[in-house]
């Protein structure tokens, strides 16, 4: 079992266009490091370092289980096998 | 070019007045693949500001559930500027990661919440380029191709 990553268009180039794919990890952050294994270049869209540490990006959204990972201790949210997560770019401006 | 019927432009602009001098956004969903703006879905702008918005982060979920479920995608993203003019600022730009979508801007910024016309107008916004397209108003948009049988080549 895995866990399934749904991914938004804007990031289906590092995903050779599927709309999801799965990764496999304990933690949000430990999942982003096995999507990147798989498509390199995607964490780097979707964390940035910030005062010596990483975080999410602030216009990038994760949810798992419908819930936004913020709510969940961020990168450090727990992920289960058969937990579904999604990624979603904020729509935002000015 | 953005071709859009007359009731779903409207609404975007009854939008954009209702909230000025807040910005106003949401989008136009369409079948995927479709190019036609066929349902207006006004979305909360969680900034509440004159100069920003932002789509509150549980209804946008719920949003692009709903427009997987129905194999729909966003065909129009729009906002209002209620204070500059209808084209997209350097946060527009940098934010926009919708690259299929045509981006539609109003600007308020003339008769706010009165009656007047508003300033409408279309971009696409790919890899930080803007690029302005045509908006055609129609009645009603044409008929959808119906796409009984397609061949599978076999």
């Amino acid at each position: 079992m895995a866990v399934e990553v749904r991914i938004p268009t804007i990031l289906r180039t590092y995903t050779g266009d599927q709309k999801s794919v799965e990764a496999n990890g304990a933690s949000l952050s430990a999942l982003i490091d096995d999507l990147e294994s798989n498509h390199p270049g995607i964490k780097e869209r979707l964390v940035e370092a910030k005062d010596g540490s990483v975080d999410l990006r602030r216009f990038v959204n994760v949810y798992v289980n419908d819930e936004d990972v913020r709510f969940l201790g961020g990168l450090d949210a727990p992920v289960t096998d058969g937990d579904q997560v999604v990624v979603l770019p904020a729509v935002a401006g000015g | 070019m953005l071709i859009i019927d007359r009731a779903t432009y409207d609404g975007i602009v009854a939008h954009a007045k209702r909230d000025h001098p807040d910005e106003a956004c949401g989008i136009v969903a369409g079948p995927e693949g479709s190019d036609r703006p066929e349902r207006l879905q006004e979305m909360v702008n969680a900034a509440g500001s004159p100069t920003f918005y932002e789509f509150d982060s549980t209804e946008l979920l719920a949003l692009y559930k709903e427009l997987w479920a129905r194999e729909e995608e966003p065909v129009v993203v729009y906002h209002s500027h209620t204070a500059t003019e209808a084209y997209p600022s350097r946060t527009d730009i940098g934010l926009a990661n919708e690259p299929g979508a045509h981006y539609v801007l109003v600007s308020t910024r003339e008769h706010g919440n009165k009656d007047g016309s508003v300033e409408f107008r279309s971009y696409r916004i790919v890899d930080g380029q803007v690029t302005e397209e045509e908006v055609t108003v129609v009645d009603a948009l044409p008929p959808a191709p119906t796409s009984q049988g397609e061949p599978d080549g076999r």
